[in-house]
């Protein structure tokens, strides 16, 4: 029982974090690397938080966003009023830094070693230490990523950034301050990352770097291009299907040293599938550019 | 108060040696209808990116209803009540033909993110509101059957008149218009030009490319011919046509 909650769980921290990138990638059309070191900031937040101040699990969560948040704001700002490309190169940029700074400033970060016995949670008196309560944490925090995407997506707000995504001239003639646009949804996005990063911190008890590398990243932009870019509930079913898969071939029987490099195969396998053949994914309506739709 | 919409003096810009604009001057005058005439590569749409705001000039300045906008950011120049069309046609295909419009409309409530989610109200009441005028607009252009289909699903004629009809939700009283009926069937290009001609009397100044004289003829008050960056000549469409500075130019 508590494997298939733990596994629930894992789906709904990966859901809160293709959602958010979906609002930057998949809605904007801004390809970001950064999407793990974000999760990672929120993550080492919170656990250097609660393990060195003891402050309580909703402060750091604000303190979390806000960072990250700050931190997505220095990297966009100088990026984004330049050109699509640079944007690329500086996330991933930022994400190779954070891992760097998360895996050598051993005296803060605890390097590679990571940071052990993150105390459990309580919000309001109230405990947060079974799977259960862990997971009902995780569905009110998804349920209110994916309420603020569609709030997002459904308003004029959401027009303008689908109308960046597609013409970035069109969106300017029509009186769009398109470099802000991309900013602020970047700043929104790496925010709702955090968020899953304090998450899995709490609920994991111990972080330690390799959780959020470039892969991380490529894995996540995974979930997003499989299950739907541009879509409300392709992250959500992207999530599901990648987060599941690999557990399915623990079921098969296969050795688990085996399994973890099987499980690298068939996402890369699963990206090429999707890209050539449906590059809309399961439910998208976007799909990823080929580069005629830009000049 | 000066009735000149928009005042362009001296601008000067070129391209790896190529001489698009050349110390260049011209006015448009409120509620006018003007015509720019030349040659291909006279610099014509160059002047048109120059004014938008998309290239900034090396030399002169814009001024854009008394205020000079010289390079300042597209985004702030349509905002100034600017709006202008594409000659290779730029809408986004993909979503509707009323959010094509919809996306038009100026300073709009919920495209502040504070708004969306502390004067939800306020946002979707002015949303509700400009649905309406935008169906209005489309209603009057013909365009109204074809609302919900995306906008890459129209004619090439239909595409050119809804992009003028986000002109028309942008409520801005300076309009460029680059080659607003080239390419496109005669009866829309009767369709068109009566629109445009209707525009003065909405008080909106109009600037328009066009190589198809006739229309030029028929809707615009004055006509500038321009040539390799330069003004050559300017006036009534009947002087410019008869100008023999003119004729040369075109036969050269």
């Amino acid at each position: 029982m508590d494997y298939l909650l733990h596994i629930l769980i894992l789906i709904g921290i990966y859901v809160i974090l293709s959602t958010s990138l979906n609002l930057i990638a998949g809605y904007t059309g801004l390809l970001s690397i950064a999407h793990a070191a974000f999760y990672g900031v929120g993550a080492y937040v919170a656990a250097l938080m609660a393990l060195k101040l003891h402050s309580p699990f909703l402060v750091n969560i604000i303190c979390a966003v806000f960072l990250s948040g700050l931190l997505g704001a220095a990297v966009g700002i100088p990026s984004l009023r330049i050109h699509d490309d640079y944007f690329v190169i500086a996330t991933f940029a930022f994400q190779v830094i954070t891992f760097s700074i998360l895996n050598n400033w051993v005296s803060f970060t605890g390097g590679p070693m990571g940071l052990p016995g993150i105390p459990q949670p309580s919000i309001f008196g109230l405990e947060i230490s079974s799977h259960l309560a862990f997971l009902v944490l995780v569905g009110i925090f998804c349920a209110l990523t994916l309420w603020i995407t569609q709030r997002i997506v459904q308003s004029p707000f959401g027009r303008v950034l689908k109308a960046i995504r597609e013409d970035e001239v069109f969106a300017q003639t029509a009186g769009k301050n398109v470099a802000a646009y991309k900013v602020l949804v970047f700043v929104i996005g790496a925010g709702m990352a955090s968020v899953a990063g304090v998450i899995y911190a709490y609920y994991i008890s111990f972080i330690d770097p390799t959780s959020f590398t470039v892969m991380e990243s490529i894995f996540i932009i995974s979930i997003v291009i499989i299950g739907g870019a541009g879509s409300l509930w392709g992250p959500v079913v992207g999530a599901v299907v990648l987060v599941t898969l690999p557990e399915i071939l623990r079921f098969v029987g296969m050795p688990s040293a085996i399994a973890a490099n099987v499980r690298q195969i068939l996402y890369g396998g699963l990206l090429v599938a999707f890209m050539m053949w449906r590059p809309r994914g399961f439910l998208g309506e976007y799909a990823f550019h080929s580069g005629e739709a830009r000049e | 108060m000066s009735t000149e919409a928009l005042v362009v003096n001296g601008l000067v810009k070129n391209f790896d040696g190529i001489r698009a604009l050349v110390d260049f001057s011209c006015s448009l005058q409120q509620g006018e209808i003007l015509g720019l005439i030349g040659p291909n590569g006279a610099g014509k749409t160059t002047l048109f990116n120059v004014v938008s705001g998309f290239i900034p000039p090396e030399g002169g300045k814009v001024t854009l209803k008394g205020k000079d906008v010289t390079g300042n950011a597209p985004y702030r120049i349509a905002n100034r009540g600017l709006s202008r069309t594409f000659q290779n046609l730029r809408l986004i295909r993909q979503i509707s033909v009323l959010d094509n419009v919809l996306l038009s409309f100026r300073e709009q409530s919920g495209e502040r993110l504070w708004n969306l989610f502390f004067r939800w109200r306020r946002s979707r009441d002015q949303e509700a509101a400009n649905r309406e005028e935008a169906m209005a607009l489309l209603e009057e252009t013909g365009l109204a059957s074809k609302a919900g289909d995306p906008a890459e699903d129209l004619s090439y004629g239909q595409q050119k008149l809804l992009s003028l009809v986000c002109c028309l939700a942008a409520k801005s009283n300076v309009l460029l218009l680059d080659e607003p009926v080239a390419g496109i069937a005669p009866e829309m290009i009767d369709k068109m030009l009566g629109i445009i001609r209707e525009l003065p009397s909405k008080g909106k100044s109009v600037m328009l490319i066009e190589h198809n004289l006739d229309a030029v003829m028929q809707v615009c008050d004055r006509v500038v011919f321009m040539d390799a960056g330069a003004k050559v000549s300017e006036g009534t469409p009947e002087e410019v046509r008869n100008d023999p500075k003119v004729i040369e130019a075109y036969l050269d």
